[in-house]
């Protein structure tokens, strides 16, 4: 089972971002479940939505506590919420920023895990480029497929134009697009600086 | 079809399957989403021949429902939490008068202090109200469990509520399979009233009954639900026949061919307890599980039958009885008297506590071990509870708990992140 925490703000769709992927998930036949924190999700107050992928039935209903990987909206967050409890030593973890994680004072939290499973993308802009509004989901989604794949992006893309009709899912699409496109590379440069 | 959906659009997407011609409620967190998506389906024309009434309360909803089934109408609702409790009044009396008003009810806890994550607290404190009262496990089964209980209802003229765990089922998105309008029509005959409100041949109902016949009228309840012991295993059998799936009956078992321990629990909580159990006997220990699919009128043979050979019963709930313990316990212990066993009692979930695989693993381990108390609250903070006893004991004016209990869990985290832990 590869279990994942999305980390947002009320209002830019944490828990829609774990339906999309776990709708991803059930499009290439496997078994999947989303849900949200279920707190009282005010616009702007931190909210955490669920997602777990199986090849089988997934029956167990608590939180997920250790997080394969993790998916960050919004990256002032972790002056409130422990954004990496309980994350396997070996999980993902992609980050909604332009910024790196050295200025983002995320140093000492890379030291415990795996420096080529984390990875920061800036889906908002991606959002801004394609949607013209700061929603990053669907543009993580598209980062989430590059750095772990355990989906593919052509699953994202069906997903998110079946939760979005029209142009708005074609733009969401775009910008998930864009974002996968972002990470892959950032990926081989990783993979080419590590071999060097 | 197979989707990948919420719970709560499953749900509503079942009932309308149904074909309800009203449906009335007030929007209360977490069955929301259900009515909200209800009221769409009518507006839009995908429920047809439905009339969808907005109401100004709980009470006014299952008071329309009471009209709407007295004239014949098929009639939905749903609520949740307090709002269950306001229409308590209307809930007594839709079983009274024996309409089948089928309602969702998206469990949750009750207040005060106000709290609206889940547990059973609602659903228990009607278990007496003369509603079939029908737990279900998955997002599928709650689907299911609609179907089902439209039929069962207005065969037997009793209103049943499918009890939804809020939140953990009602906002969680997986598959579930919908069936199609054709299907849902050769399972579920248009309903045919036993009594009827008409103009053309006027009747009563409802009318005053004294002693010479009151305890008759409530003696024919109890026949009737009788009558659903027998019918519900049946409807899920013919259910099965036509959808090829396991929903709905009395109780479910599993692992408990050769198990010394048993656990006895209602709802959602029961796969994250199958989890448990499956590690748990991967390392030998001989443990299997009941669910209680039917919980009124309880299924007490089913129950004994499917325990008669365990050493231990450990009864899981999400409820208790301020002043006694276990409220399931003690159906589960009704059923085992005269039988040789041993039954323990657990509270876990209140006001939407995670119930954790590793929790529960906890607690089998002390079962095993003959080491779990007659009544244990499961992660309970006794440290918590120990120093409000002490500020009560020590100081009159100690203040209102619940809001104690907030004020040193925020000073023992902020003390806990000043010291880098």
């Amino acid at each position: 089972m590869f279990q994942i925490r999305l980390h947002g703000r009320g209002g830019q769709g944490v828990v829609t971002a774990a339906e999309i992927l776990s709708v991803a998930a059930f499009a290439e036949g496997r078994h999947a479940q989303a849900f949200p924190s279920f707190g009282s999700e005010r616009t702007g107050a931190p909210v955490v939505s669920f997602c777990r992928i199986d090849d089988r039935e997934i029956r167990t209903r608590e939180p997920v506590m250790e997080p394969n990987a993790i998916i960050i909206q919004d990256a002032t967050l972790v002056h409130q919420v422990d954004l990496f409890a309980g994350l396997v030593h070996d999980g993902y973890a992609l980050v909604n920023t332009s910024r790196d994680f050295a200025e983002l004072g995320f140093d000492h939290t890379l030291m415990s895990f795996r420096h080529d499973r984390f990875m920061t993308c800036p889906a908002t802009e991606f959002a801004l480029e394609h949607l013209g509004r700061p929603l990053p989901n669907a543009a993580l989604l598209g980062g989430f497929a590059a750095l772990t794949g355990q989906i593919s992006i052509e699953a994202i893309d069906t997903a998110v134009k079946e939760r979005f009709e029209g142009s708005v899912g074609e733009r969401n699409a775009a910008a998930a697009a864009a974002a996968y496109a972002f990470v892959v590379s950032k990926m081989k440069e990783l993979t080419r600086a590590s071999s060097d | 079809m197979l989707r990948q959906i919420e719970g709560s659009r499953a749900i509503a997407e079942t009932v309308a399957l149904c074909r309800p011609e009203v449906v009335c409620a007030y929007p209360i967190s977490p069955q929301t989403h259900i009515i909200e998506a209800v009221g769409a389906m009518v507006k839009s024309g995908v429920l047809t021949s439905c009339e969808f009434i907005n109401v100004e309360s709980e009470f006014a909803a299952m008071s329309v429902a009471i009209g709407a089934s007295a004239t014949g109408a098929r009639s939905y609702t749903a609520t949740a939490s307090q709002g269950l409790l306001f229409m308590v009044e209307a809930v007594f009396n839709a079983s009274g008068l024996g309409l089948p008003i089928v309602m969702t009810l998206a469990n949750r806890a009750i207040g005060a202090p106000i709290n609206i994550w889940n547990d059973h607290s609602d659903a228990m404190a009607v278990r007496d109200a003369g509603w079939i009262q029908l737990f279900a496990e998955t997002n599928q089964e709650a689907a299911d469990l609609h179907v089902q209980a439209f039929k069962l209802a207005e065969e037997l003229s009793v209103p049943v509520m499918v009890c939804v765990d809020g939140f953990i089922l009602t906002h969680a998105v997986e598959g579930v399979d919908i069936l199609d309008q054709a299907s849902v029509d050769s399972f579920l005959p248009p309903y045919e009233p036993r009594q009827v409100l008409d103009v053309d041949e006027p009747v009563s109902i409802g009318a005053m009954v004294g002693p010479e016949a009151f305890e008759e009228v409530r003696y024919l309840a109890y026949l009737r639900q009788r009558d659903a012991l027998e019918r519900i295993p049946e409807i899920a059998r013919t259910f099965n026949d036509l959808t090829g799936r396991d929903s709905g009956g009395l109780i479910r078992t599993y692992r408990t061919d050769d198990a010394e321990i048993v656990v006895v629990a209602l709802g959602s909580v029961l796969g994250t307890i199958k989890d448990a159990v499956d590690i748990r006997r991967d390392l030998g220990e001989r443990i299997g599980v009941v669910g209680i699919t039917t919980f009124r009128p309880f299924p007490s043979e089913a129950v004994r039958s499917a325990l008669a050979n365990a050493r231990q019963v450990v009864v899981l709930e999400k409820a208790f009885s301020t002043g006694f313990g276990g409220v399931l316990s003690t159906d589960v212990a009704m059923s085992l008297r005269d039988m040789d066993f041993d039954l323990r009692t657990v509270v876990a979930g209140l006001g939407g506590r995670a119930i954790t695989r590793r929790s529960i693993e906890e607690m089998l381990e002390k079962a095993q071990h003959d080491d779990l108390e007659s009544l244990t609250f499961l992660d309970l903070d006794q440290g918590a509870v120990e120093r409000e006893r002490e500020r009560m004991r020590t100081v009159r004016r100690s203040g209102p708990s619940a809001e104690n209990l907030l004020r040193d869990r925020t000073a023992d985290l902020s003390k806990a992140v000043r010291r880098g832990a």
